[in-house]
């Protein structure tokens, strides 16, 4: 027991490495925080465009969609870190996370969005135009209220399960939480800021799951 | 103004003077090479109330919905108020907001108040005041009585009163003409008087209106003129006498013989 707590629990090495795990934890938070944000409202843009039936762009974005939802986010964050720069683009290892996460969000959240909109009955859209709402009048008051009821729940699942990949981000230097616990461990040679930053994710995160939850009982209420 | 054939048939009464509202002519519809509507010609006057019957997939509904392009006709014209809505340079929202439509499933926003329903084209569509639209929409469920009923969702209202809301939602546009697309169809049967009398009174109020739908009773004691329609065309039309006691045509007796004994009255 006391050899597991001095390998794990070593309070000695957690408080001298304390203050870089919440700087880890700041960035995480930054990061995730700007993925959730841009990889939504991306999705949104991707699913409205698809809402006016162009066919080739439509093509187009189930493509890119497809593509995105089989890579595995690691692969994406190693090939725009580590290809770009041949093609001339030069991306921070923080960009490089941002972007392949934030897009990997934003296909799942297009898929989404697109269920929650070919949800909503026909009769709804009919209803709207007969009383000489326009085809944006009409999905903006009628259908997208409704398509968002269904799309809060997976999308929060979605959300939290992608922005736990920022942890991906160590590969390529990301100073996030995983980066300074690992780096905290080959310093003292001691795994405690492991458990250090394992206790950084669960305060960040199951905040987000209960918020999941509480969003998801909420909706599913009153129809 | 011109006078079209079908407006002659029609020429009975009171009738014959009035503007005509919805002039549709040589209505062609068809869906992926299936024609649906094979060359309607229908003349509805201002005051008038038509009933459309025929048995399912004559295409009557489709018709109802080409009267505000819910559906794209595939030939023909469409006139209403005097404007061809079939003209592309028409503003189609404009034209719609004179045309109110209510339909069989009643398609009230689940997640509006009945108020909300109501008011939502007045703001958005008419661009009036949060309090404007408010007003009118009170007033508009007060008509169909259901004024009480205003803060309640579509969820917590009865067949017939949302029926009766989606009524008011198109009556608060203050539309020239109203078309009805089997408004009853789905309600319990002891929900089905609360909607009629509402279409009784707006017709007592003046309302012009085109109404598909089985209820030959109503269809009897309300209509100013009825329309047999099978596949596609207009079998015969005349005041509801004339259809009920002594059709010209051999399928519009047979129908009409149909669907009365099985509402159980005598033929």
């Amino acid at each position: 027991m006391s050899g597991l707590g001095f390998t794990f629990f070593n309070l000695e090495v957690m408080a001298r490495y304390l203050p870089a795990i919440l700087q880890g934890f700041v960035l995480t938070i930054y990061l995730a925080v700007l993925i959730v944000i841009s990889g939504i409202a991306l999705g949104l843009v991707l699913a409205l465009i698809r809402v006016l039936q162009i066919k080739p762009i439509n093509a187009l974005i189930v493509i890119a969609v497809d593509m995105l939802r089989a890579l595995p986010p690691l692969v994406l964050i190693i090939l725009l870190y580590f290809a770009l720069p041949a093609a001339g683009v030069r991306l921070s290892g923080f960009g490089s996370t941002w972007l392949s996460l934030a897009l990997v969000l934003a296909a799942f959240a297009e898929e989404i969005f697109w269920a929650g909109i070919l949800s909503v009955p026909r009769g709804q859209w009919e209803a709207a135009r007969s009383t000489g709402l326009s085809f944006a009048e009409a999905l903006r008051f009628v259908v997208l209220p409704q398509a968002a009821r269904l799309t809060v729940a997976p999308l929060t699942n979605r959300a939290i399960a992608i922005t736990k990949g920022t942890a991906l981000g160590s590969v390529v230097a990301v100073p996030e939480i995983l980066t300074q616990a690992t780096t905290a461990q080959s310093f003292s040679g001691n795994p405690s800021p492991l458990t250090l930053g394992a206790a950084a994710y669960l305060i960040l995160f199951i905040p987000m799951v209960v918020l999941g939850r509480s969003i998801e009982r909420r909706f599913s209420w009153k129809r | 103004m011109q006078v079209t054939p079908a407006a002659q048939a029609s020429s009975t009464g009171a009738a014959a003077q009035k503007r005509v509202l919805l002039d549709i002519r040589g209505l062609r519809k068809s869906f992926g090479g299936v024609e649906v509507l094979s060359g309607i010609d229908l003349a509805v006057r201002e005051r008038e109330l038509v009933f459309i019957i025929g048995p399912s997939g004559s295409g009557k509904s489709t018709l109802l919905r080409c009267c505000n392009r819910l559906e794209e006709p595939s030939g023909g014209t469409i006139v209403v108020d005097g404007e061809n809505i079939l003209d592309p340079r028409v503003d189609i929202n404009a034209m719609r907001r004179r045309i109110g439509m209510v339909f069989q499933s009643f398609n009230l926003y689940p997640h509006l108040t009945a108020l909300g329903n109501v008011a939502l084209a007045l703001r958005r569509s008419l661009g009036r005041s949060k309090a404007d639209a408010g007003t009118a929409a009170r007033a508009a469920l007060a008509r169909v009585g259901l004024a009480e009923k205003a803060a309640a969702y579509p969820a917590e209202l009865s067949g017939g009163q949302q029926q009766r809301v989606a009524i008011a939602r198109a009556l608060a546009l203050e539309p020239k003409i109203m078309l009805f697309d089997e408004p009853t169809s789905a309600l319990d049967p002891e929900l089905v008087g609360s909607v009629l009398r509402v279409m009784r009174d707006m017709r007592e109020a003046g309302m012009t209106m085109v109404v598909v739908s089985h209820e030959m009773q109503f269809a009897r004691a309300a209509a100013d003129r009825i329309l047999f329609i099978d596949k596609g065309r207009i079998v015969e039309e005349g005041p509801p006498q004339q259809i009920f006691e002594r059709p010209r045509e051999v399928r519009t007796r047979e129908f009409v013989m149909q669907l009365t004994h099985r509402e159980g009255i005598e033929p």
